[in-house]
């Protein structure tokens, strides 16, 4: 007898890469292969969430008697040769098989919030209680108290994975100590950064886990009611984590009386709008009841004062994911992982110039160095590494010689960055560092509210000097007035966006100021991507005189006879870089 | 009551009370933009910023609760320094044009610009620019003077209870909107023209009529109708340019769409100064004796006629209530009818 499992990666990298065509591929040659009718063969397919190497999608696991076999980058023409050749035969089809790539990606991570995701399909409920899903609110709601729970966790040293880091035990313990007729739990899906796709993965990946998560929250804090304040920018998530509420409520993880506890909890799903700032807790709160999504001073802290002013506690999707873990293998099994005052692991969007971007899951302080060298494969085109930037529009940039920096939320914030939401960017020589802290500043400044004057007027103003400085006209002293303002923007803003908007100026000057400096007095930009400071020129011992560049040049700048030395006229070239780009012999210089 | 030390001085405020208003209760001064006195605090302008002992960070003292055994410094170099830079971010994207604005003078971001001194700023870029006009009768809506206090859509909304406009918009482009961005159409009370702190919102009809230089201001009450709102004339050259009116008053600062922009009738030819008899088919201006002498005749000879009930009463509401209680009782004692209402009640 042979027990057959296919798992087809069906995340929003799996579909948009063909995976719901390859799952009906496998449908359709199983089918007519006659294998599901076979006595000796029992065949099942399925899709699973996100499996962290979106690079190398359609991801496919074909498991034969638990021996599993990956296919990378898997085509539906392809399917009909694994069914055969592996399914029917039992021989692997070694070059669709994924390399040691795929492997080193995985064998360096260590996996908590992500085991099941991407193993589990996220639509089955059945199949998250097959691996001991809802065991833990069972265990929760039976036999502990809200106090017990939150003492768990408190020992478990979990902190929140949105970003802030606060100790999640003690937020518990804070709302659960407040008397009121109602308190609310509100699971932040709201995720904004740029290129980061941590909850989204989790929740297309293991919806379960974080309505499990929110439970024993509930439990322990005394909420009758949950609200999921997820983007509308997610549809699959949202989808998935509809229909897996719609199947708690009915198996009585959710509803009256949870599973005869006699505790009544649920959640409702509520789409954010598309605006970053409703990912701050209080304008998160103002955005469920209705309001336009503005951040209020704190305190009071919505442990107090929350959603329709009565306690609440809001925490990242990622730390309610890791709930049920913790309850099932307990606190000291969670408290073994990490550093002394960050526990556990941390769950990261890897991308930039890096070979494997993906998401990845690794225990608090490992060495940044170990994430980018040995998860990530190490830089593209094995150019050489400039920086890190982590944490997104709030972080910084971490140059080379910090890279031994481990990641916990205290080792990154020492370095002028932060942990934040889990982004993690990396950067090579051919990246300038003006031109990221631009890119920063010019989500921070289209995404500020407009409440409050620092934010709303000092991220343009920051903006503006770093685009004119990119122009090339830069002036002596700007970079001191970038400092200064900067400093004054975090102190003066109302909310996390404001008070931290300004760190990737601060870090790309405090590491990379020689870059700020080249761009002001010299006008350069070192890395060759400011397009109003290149200068493109042929060399004319290295020019073969082909013809190339002139064939290609929009602008028809670039003169010469065949083989003899060709020349860009500076006056009529825009700076497209379509002859640096066609050259065969290197003789087209930029600087 | 809690008590706090507020730059060393010690203050006992009733709880709830936010740091700003104990400091100003103590007399000591903290500069403000957004927060008024009426609305639930905003805390947007960043101006009100204060150093609390063990918060990691300067606070909006507008927001901030005062708490037993609080030590607060209302000004320290930071501050400042973080006052001066919101300053000069705000006139960064200012027209500054207060030679011709209508609000100079009574500008409350004028007035911190200048005693803050700030003549240089090193901020400058991409002001907003607003070309439409809104054609509204009454308010003048010059949105690129508009500083986002917010102090406009909380008095319509939380004072008045009309909701009349909200923030539109993100960041930079952030600007006060009337729904799908018409012109305004709402009650006119003006309430928002009265707490805007800068030349953003201001009437219509003073427009180049009078700032400050050689105009008066009179104290007087709203004759329009019985609840006599305080209010304030500002008149030049023997005109009314502008009504405004103090919030120390019984209605609080508060006027309607009348008292606020319905005072041109005082200079009006139109206006009735003598009462009027028509003779042979022409009114012809008489003395106060003689017409109610004339009026008193024609009451007798109708209930004489026919009776008291032939007569009926309709008071006026902009009559004060002792007016109306002396005219019902004229009605009933002495025609002797019950037939008299009021216009309000309609």
């Amino acid at each position: 007898m042979h027990n057959i499992l296919v798992k087809v990666c069906m995340g929003t990298g799996g579909i948009a890469a063909g995976g719901d065509e390859v799952l009906a591929a496998f449908n359709k040659e199983i089918a007519e292969a006659g294998i599901t009718a076979s006595v000796e063969k029992k065949c099942s397919t399925h899709q699973v969430g996100c499996r962290g190497l979106c690079a190398k999608d359609v991801l496919v696991d074909v498991i034969i008697n638990d021996r599993k076999v990956t296919y990378q980058h898997v085509r539906p023409e392809m399917v009909s040769r694994i069914v055969k050749e592996h399914i029917l035969e039992n021989v692997p089809v070694a070059e669709l098989v994924a390399g040691d790539d795929y492997h080193n990606f995985h064998d360096k991570q260590f996996k908590v919030v992500l085991s099941d995701c991407g193993s589990i399909d996220p639509e089955d409920i059945d199949a998250y209680i097959a691996v001991e899903g809802y065991t833990s609110a069972q265990k929760v709601l039976g036999s502990m108290s809200p106090e017990e729970t939150t003492d768990l966790i408190k020992r478990s040293g979990l902190r929140g994975r949105g970003g802030a880091g606060f100790p999640t035990g003690t937020k518990w313990e804070i709302a659960g100590k407040q008397v009121s007729d109602r308190k609310y739990i509100i699971c932040n899906a709201d995720e904004g950064d740029p290129g980061a796709f941590m909850d989204r993965s989790v929740i297309e990946g293991n919806p379960h886990a974080v309505i499990e998560g929110m439970i024993i929250g509930a439990y322990a804090i005394g909420a009758y009611k949950g609200y999921v304040y997820i983007r509308a920018e997610y549809p699959l998530a949202v989808e998935r984590l509809r229909k897996a509420l719609d199947d708690a409520r009915r198996r009585n993880f959710l509803g009256k009386s949870i599973m005869g506890s006699g505790f009544d909890f649920d959640i409702l799903v509520k789409l954010g709008a598309g605006a970053f700032v409703c990912g701050e807790e209080t304008a998160l709160i103002a955005s469920i009841e209705g309001q336009r999504g503005m951040p209020r001073a704190k305190p009071p802290f919505p442990v107090y004062q929350g959603l329709w002013g009565k306690p609440t506690v809001i925490n990242n999707v990622e730390t309610l994911a890791n709930v049920s873990y913790i309850v099932r293998k307990g606190a000291e099994w969670f408290a073994s992982f990490g550093t002394e005052k960050s526990k556990g692991t941390k769950v990261f969007a890897l991308t930039g110039k890096i070979k494997n971007s993906g998401l990845i899951e690794v225990p608090m302080g490992i060495p940044l160095r170990q994430i980018i060298y040995d998860i990530g494969g190490g830089i593209e085109g094995d150019r050489q590494f400039k920086a890190v930037q982590t944490g997104g529009p709030s972080g910084g940039c971490i140059p080379a010689d910090l890279l031994d920096t481990p990641v916990d939320f205290e080792s990154l914030a020492k370095v002028g960055s932060i942990v934040g939401s889990g982004g993690m960017v990396v950067l090579d020589e051919t990246d300038c560092m003006v031109n990221i802290a631009k890119f920063f500043l010019e989500f921070t400044r289209g995404e500020s509210c407009g409440k409050c004057v620092p934010c709303r007027i000092g991220t343009k103003r920051l903006l503006e000097i770093l685009e004119r400085i990119t122009k090339g006209e830069g002036r002596p002293g700007d970079i001191e007035l970038l400092e200064n303002m900067s400093v004054d923007i975090k102190m003066a803003s109302l909310c996390g966006l404001g008070q931290t908007a300004p760190n990737p100026v601060l870090s790309t000057i405090k590491y990379f100021r020689h870059e700020y400096e080249a761009h002001i007095n010299d006008k350069k930009c070192p890395a060759g991507v400011c397009r109003d400071l290149l200068t493109y020129m042929v060399l004319p011992d290295a020019c073969k005189g082909c013809g190339a560049c002139l064939r290609a040049c929009p602008a028809k700048a670039i003169t010469g006879e065949k083989k003899k030395p060709h020349a860009i006229d500076p006056s009529v070239c825009i700076k497209c870089g379509a002859c640096f780009d066609v050259c065969k012999f290197k003789a087209v210089k930029k600087e | 009551m809690v008590t706090l030390k507020i730059n060393n001085i010690e203050a006992v405020v009733p709880e709830g009370t936010t740091v700003l208003e104990a400091a100003r209760k103590a007399g000591i001064y903290i500069p403000a933009l957004c927060q008024h006195p009426k609305l639930t605090p905003f805390g947007g302008c960043r101006l009100c910023l204060v150093e609390i002992k063990g918060m990691p960070r300067p606070v909006t003292s507008c927001t901030t609760p005062a708490a037993e055994g609080m030590e607060v410094a209302t000004t320290s170099p930071v501050i400042e320094r973080l006052r001066r830079t919101v300053l000069e971010l705000i006139l960064s994207d200012h027209p500054n044009d207060c030679m011709v604005c209508e609000q100079a003078g009574s500008c409350t971001l004028q007035e911190l610009a200048y005693e803050y001194g700030i003549r240089e700023n090193r901020f400058e870029g991409e002001r907003r620019k607003y070309a439409r006009k809104d054609g509204n009768p009454f308010i003048e809506r010059d949105l690129e003077k508009c500083i986002m206090c917010g102090r406009c859509v909380k008095i319509c909304d939380e004072v008045q209870g009309v909701e009349a406009i909200e923030f539109g918009y993100r960041g930079f482009d952030a600007k006060i909107c009337t729904p799908f961005e018409e012109d305004l159409d709402c009650e006119f009370c003006g309430q928002c023209v009265s707490v805007c702190p800068t030349g953003a919102l201001t009437g219509k009809l003073w427009s180049k009529k009078g700032r400050q230089l050689g105009v008066r201001e009179v104290d007087s009450t709203c004759p329009y109708c019985g609840t006599g709102c305080m209010l304030t004339y500002h008149v030049k050259d023997n005109e009314i340019v502008r009504v405004t009116s103090k919030e120390d008053g019984l209605n609080e600062g508060l006027l309607c769409v009348k008292g606020r922009f319905a005072y041109k009738y005082v200079n009006s030819p139109d206006r009735l100064r003598k009462p009027l008899i028509k003779k042979d088919g022409v009114f012809v201006e008489t003395s106060w004796d003689d017409a109610l002498d004339l009026i008193a005749d024609k009451l007798k000879e109708v209930k004489a006629e026919h009776g008291p009930d032939a007569i009926a009463g309709l008071s006026s509401a902009r009559c004060t209530n002792e007016e109306n209680y002396a005219f019902q009782k004229f009605i009933r004692a002495a025609i002797g009818t019950n037939n008299v209402d009021h216009c309000a009640r309609l």
